[in-house]
């Protein structure tokens, strides 16, 4: 029997203040992302860390009042990803990192709704921001001291209504998302749709972590690229054009020799 | 050789004055000690550490707006990594030019 010690309040939720810590071992992080915190309405820091001992420490006595956590992973001694794995009920967790390798291993956790790569940028906070809040989880009354079964919306699919009928599309298998006017064109391993919307719909559904706008025009799957050459990257057989503006963004988020 | 900047920063900034000394009065405080650590643990050889270390003083290297060196920082973090010190020299002439210019701020 299964018992949800979390509740999905997405629209209720929209409107009220999100109480935030911040785990950095680097004191400049803490202080941009604060200042980036600060800058957001509702948006509330209530205490930085410099390692994830302490922070563990003041979630033992304070966690119901946390709702958002931005978390560093390369920390010493203890990582981020080891934190999360040792604090039992995790709000919403927005990793801070230079890290652009652990994308994939990010995708994993439920309570991850989204990856920043340092340096951050304000557009890229807002938008992580809104992520978290849009996924905000509140701990609901527990009938069972079960805590294996903790469920967040991140999300592995999307429906997109074509023909009045909600069709299913599995994320991992959107190799890209072509806008084509008022429609946008989802091509995926094994089929392609068109569906009345725009890129910029379609992108908050994904996960950053797993995808990236590298042309006015193309959204793509990292993991799916085959080649790149200067200004295009290879995705199945389709070759993709990349703009010069996304190609450092896109070079920062591959693994590189 | 690219040229630190304090752009990231007033973008960040703004009108903010406050918030502008403190960040770079951070990076005053923090970037001579973790330059220290860093030669301290190349000087012996730790060189896993030293990565750490270089993963670190990425950050600042970016905040100073220096795109090529934060690239060229990577790839000696990950020599490091594979017990190799290549790039040594050019990256630590990257550490001479920020901390002079942070000195200076």
């Amino acid at each position: 029997m299964y018992f949800h010690q979390y509740k999905v309040l997405s629209l209720l939720c929209k409107d009220t203040t999100m109480n935030c810590i911040i785990i950095d071992d680097e004191g400049m992080a803490r202080a941009i992302i604060a200042q980036m915190a600060g800058a957001e309405e509702n948006l509330n820091v209530t205490e930085e860390f410099s390692n994830a001992i302490d922070a563990i420490k003041y979630l033992n006595q304070n966690g119901e009042g946390v709702d958002l956590i931005f978390l560093d992973i390369h920390m010493p001694g203890f990582t981020g990803f080891d934190f999360i794995q040792t604090i039992k009920n995790p709000p919403a967790v927005i990793l801070v990192t230079s890290d652009k390798n652990f994308a994939i291993e990010a995708f994993e956790y439920d309570c991850i709704v989204d990856y920043l790569v340092k340096p951050i940028t304000e557009e890229r906070f807002k938008k992580a921001v809104s992520k978290a809040r849009n996924k905000k989880v509140v701990p609901v009354p527990q009938s069972t001291t079960d805590t294996k079964e903790q469920h967040v919306d991140t999300p592995t699919e999307f429906y997109v209504n074509i023909d009045r009928r909600l069709i299913k599309i599995d994320i991992p298998t959107v190799n890209l998302i072509e806008a084509k006017g008022d429609y946008i064109l989802i091509k995926t391993e094994n089929k392609n749709y068109t569906v009345h919307s725009t890129l910029k719909k379609i992108e908050e559904k994904l996960p950053d972590s797993l995808f990236l706008k590298v042309h006015r025009t193309y959204i793509i799957n990292l993991k799916k690229i085959i080649d790149i050459e200067d200004n295009s990257v290879l995705i199945g057989k389709d070759v993709i054009p990349v703009s010069r503006a996304n190609r450092p963004e896109l070079m920062k988020r591959l693994n590189t020799l | 050789m690219e040229q630190p900047n304090t752009n990231y920063i007033d973008e960040l900034a703004g009108d903010d004055t406050i918030f502008r000394n403190k960040l770079i009065n951070t990076i005053k405080d923090e970037l001579p000690q973790e330059i220290n650590i860093y030669k301290t643990n190349i000087t012996s050889g730790n060189y896993n550490a030293t990565a750490d270390n270089v993963h670190k003083l990425k950050h600042k290297i970016s905040v100073l707006g220096m795109e090529k060196s934060y690239y060229l920082a990577e790839k000696f973090e990950k020599n490091l990594k594979d017990n190799s010190t290549e790039l040594q020299k050019e990256f630590e002439d990257v550490l001479s030019s920020i901390q002079g210019f942070v000195a200076a701020l």
